[in-house]
């Protein structure tokens, strides 16, 4: 086990050497820089600004710095905040993805193995078409439109949560962290509902299972003890990423509810040509994707010895 | 198991149900605590990106920073075309509008309450004059004698630039030419004192990025102080007890939120998250249903801007001035603002929107298809025929899009030629205009202060702004000799001969005029229709009752 997680974080370096490479260069090919105004700023000024940030040096040694940044976890400065640094940017924004992503793991988690569970144990029967059914329309219903919905009942209509902002809204009875996560969470949950579903009907067939019955073993124990730790395993699998996924912010749903929070300053970096900032964002994003991984890994081995080998 | 299930499933929804009860719309609309706290909560488009009044560029900047920061004059609350006093208490100005002593008052102070005084702005100055610190509005100091030698580099010596503190609290302003409109430019961000002292603690006087202007470390001259920056969020700003007008001061705060998706701030205004939306927050849809049944809600008023289509002269057809005449005769605006934008924007009869004191909007582009046919005869295209095919490029925006389907209908229509319509993110799109790589492309332009020269300037041979290829030496001569044209009335009369000469061989499509449409609770006072949006927080009051929406 010690051996697979030093491997795995081995691994890491190769793996993000070659994320922040592309990305780099492929952040300097769009065309348009971080300076490019409605307003034309003077040629010298354009001047000042690139070689403050040392944007007029050739690109290899605009690499070979950035690599060097990279190393030390110093994304250097960001273009559009401008006192703050790409670390800054992280710090204060990850927080608040973390929270709605958390939560929203939670309840996609929690609804979407319930749900294929109970589907599964009753299959073809009304427990099992009418949570299938809930699951589809959530796949079939993406999350701009199940946020907006939201906004409109339980903000607008019922004020219950803030329909925009993070800070300083304690007017209201849900704090805002509710409806961005009820928006992802059930999105995700409708994933899990039909994986976890298929992978019990396949292990509820199994000897094993047959085997259980005949010898008297209760119904709740075989599913919860024994069916759900073999069909979970493609549910584990899924959950690495989608936790990494989640944690790191959806724009959409932080965009619809006005969130302050990593997912957002991913895509505006791009739309700013803030460099720094995207490098950063994409870096932290590979970390918490590979560790995520690997925890899904580490948690797939201590469900199914078949994948300890 | 399933009685369990169901159980659980009856308790969530009773628990639910309960939950929506006992809470649902009982609480006091955050407006309304806000009205009863004297607190502003308004939206301001996008994030600003610094509060730096050196490195300012945009609207969300300049009204934030207009709360933190005063200058010389400040803004007149009821007519942009006057200005009332700021630091400066009075002033007074030669013959011809070229020197400006402005005596700053003795009880302005700073936030930390040092006295407010006549080098705290020649330092300001001298720090946005200093090429290293890459200050983007700094060409409009450049109006100050020997100001562009200096940022240049011809002049290291700062004493010989046209500003001289002539005691602690005398401040004189030397220009290149008799500019009677100072008065209105100086209200621009880059025109502000800073407290040097500050500045200098944070890092050097030319160092981009310090600290100073995070919360606990800004030190202002306005009327209000910033106490929380939560970055895309909210900017809180609280009265400052050392503001020399305070007791004049009818708020005790203002929060400023970033919200960028338009229907979640329709949502916020509507859940009474906001007084106010910012100037353009309304979406185009919306505003006939606002018109029609909450008028009270809706502030409607003209605004210093005009939405044109920028011109490459240098492309074939579009290099004849008959051709780019034509082109603006067969656009009926009325049409389009009538049908289509429906906020009651004025049509584009000219460059420069109307409401410039002394200068009346000039009356030339008007829908006359008959002479655009003529024209477009007389050019060689008798009805489109040879004419090559170009296309409008704009900015990925549905709003932007759907103008340019209606005037590309009404070219086919009336002048039979026809043209594309290329979207780019608008990075890509800022950067194909610069590098001319365009036929038609949309821009609006957004006056710095109140005078036609805002709008005039930008076409002289040679503006970073004029990337059209337009050049005419008669146009750059009108230009120079206005700005040496100390009496008003002349100046203007120069500046309409020179709009008038740009409006015979357009490099340009004239549209429309931009209008300001805002949501505003009826709470707030003294929030009045300015031509420039920018309001003078000092003079806006919240007062109940608040109507309900």
């Amino acid at each position: 086990m010690i051996k697979l997680i030093f491997w795995r974080l081995l691994q890491l370096i190769p793996v993000l050497w070659i994320l922040v490479t592309l990305t780099f260069f492929m952040s300097k090919s769009i065309p348009g820089g971080p300076f490019t105004m409605e307003r034309q700023a003077s040629p010298e000024v354009i001047k000042q600004l690139n070689a403050y940030y040392g944007l007029d040096k050739p690109v290899w040694q605009q690499y070979i710095d950035y690599l060097e940044h990279v190393a030390r976890f110093d994304f250097g400065p960001s273009y559009s905040y401008q006192t703050e640094t790409v670390n800054d940017v992280i710090a204060r924004s990850f927080p608040i993805s973390f929270q709605i992503g958390a939560l929203a793991f939670f309840i996609s988690v929690i609804l979407g193995i319930s749900a294929g569970s109970v589907a599964a144990v009753n299959r073809n029967t009304l427990w099992d078409y009418i949570p299938m059914a809930v699951v589809m329309l959530g796949i079939c219903v993406p999350t701009f439109v199940v946020g907006p919905i939201l906004s409109l009942v339980f903000g607008l209509k019922w004020q219950l949560a803030p329909v925009s902002g993070w800070y300083g809204l304690e007017y209201t009875p849900l704090p805002p962290v509710v409806m961005p996560a009820v928006t992802l969470g059930c999105f995700y949950s409708a994933n899990i509902a039909r994986l976890s579903r298929a992978g019990m009907l396949e292990v509820l067939h199994q000897d094993f299972i047959r085997t259980a019955r005949s010898k008297g073993v209760p119904e709740n124990q075989i599913v919860i003890k024994h069916a759900m730790r073999g069909g979970l395993i493609p549910v584990v699998a899924l959950l690495g990423p989608l936790f990494a996924d989640l944690l790191s912010g959806s724009f959409v749903v932080e965009k619809i509810f006005n969130v302050p929070g990593l997912g957002q300053e991913f895509i505006k970096s791009v739309f700013n040509r803030d460099y720094p900032l995207i490098m950063g964002t994409v870096a932290f994003f590979g970390v918490l994707l590979v560790l995520m991984n690997l925890g899904s890994d580490l948690l797939m081995a201590t469900m199914d010895p078949r994948s300890r080998m | 198991m399933k009685k369990m299930l169901l159980g659980i499933l009856i308790l969530f929804v009773a628990g639910g149900l309960w939950f929506l009860t006992a809470h649902s719309a009982k609480h006091e609309r955050m407006v309304d605590e806000a009205t009863r706290k004297k607190i502003l909560l308004m939206h301001e488009g996008t994030e600003p990106r610094t509060l730096d009044p050196a490195l300012s560029q945009g609207v969300p900047e300049h009204h934030t920073i207009m709360a933190l920061m005063e200058g010389l004059v400040s803004y007149n609350p009821d007519d942009q075309n006057k200005d009332d006093p700021g630091v400066a208490d009075h002033w007074e100005h030669n013959a011809d509008y070229s020197v400006w002593d402005f005596y700053l008052r003795n009880n302005a102070r700073w936030s930390n309450g040092d006295p407010v005084t006549a080098n705290d702005f020649i330092f300001a100055y001298k720090r946005n004059l200093t090429s290293t610190l890459g200050s983007p509005y700094v060409d409009l100091l450049f109006i100050l004698k020997n100001a562009r030698e200096y940022f240049e580099g011809k002049i290291k010596d700062f004493g010989q630039v046209g500003v001289k503190a002539i005691d602690s609290h005398h401040l004189r302003l030397e220009l290149i030419g008799p500019t009677p409109y100072l008065l209105s430019d100086l209200v621009n961000d880059i025109w502000f004192p800073v407290h040097p002292a500050t500045i200098l603690k944070f890092g050097r006087m030319d160092e981009r990025d310090t600290k100073w202007t995070r919360p606990g470390n800004y030190v202002g001259n306005g009327a209000f102080q910033l106490k929380v920056w939560k970055p895309n969020d909210v900017i809180e700003m609280v009265k400052n007890p050392n503001y020399w007008d305070a007791a004049n001061v009818k708020l005790n705060g203002i929060n400023i939120y970033s919200i960028e998706n338009e229907d979640t701030l329709l949502n916020a205004f509507r859940a009474g998250q906001l007084h106010l939306t910012w100037g353009s927050g309304v979406p185009l849809d919306k505003v006939p249903y606002y018109r029609r049944v909450h008028p009270e809600l809706l502030q409607l008023c003209p605004y210093q801007g005009v939405y044109f289509y920028k011109i490459n002269v240098e492309r074939k057809g579009l290099d004849n001035p008959k051709v780019r005449l034509a082109l603006n005769l067969a656009i009926d605006r009325k049409a389009l603002i009538k049908n289509v934008l429906r906020r009651g924007e004025l049509p584009a009869t000219g460059v420069t929107p109307p409401g410039m004191a002394g200068y009346p909007v000039l009356d030339v582009m008007h829908y006359d298809p008959k002479r655009a046919r003529k024209l477009m005869a007389e050019a060689g295209f008798p009805n489109g025929k040879g004419f090559p095919k170009f296309d409008i490029l704009t900015n990925t925006n549905q709003a932007h899009r759907i103008v340019a389907e209606v005037i590309q209908q009404m070219w086919k229509t009336e002048l039979n030629i026809n043209v594309g319509i290329v979207n780019q993110e608008w990075k890509v799109f800022m950067d194909s205009q610069n590098s001319m790589n365009y036929d038609l492309s949309r821009l609006g332009w957004i006056g710095d202060f109140m005078d036609p020269v805002t709008f005039l300037g930008i076409w002289t041979t040679g503006n970073g702004n004029n990337n059209t290829h337009w050049s005419n030496p008669v146009y750059d001569q009108l230009l120079a000799k206005a700005a040496v044209t100390g009496d008003p009335k002349e100046r203007m009369g120069i500046l309409r001969q020179a709009e008038q000469l740009f409006l015979s061989e357009p490099p340009v499509v004239l549209i429309y005029y931009y209008t300001t449409v805002r949501l505003k609770d009826p709470s707030v006072r003294n929030w009045n229709d300015l031509a420039e949006d920018d309001h003078n927080y000092k003079y806006i009051d919240l007062v109940f009752p608040s109507s309900k929406k």
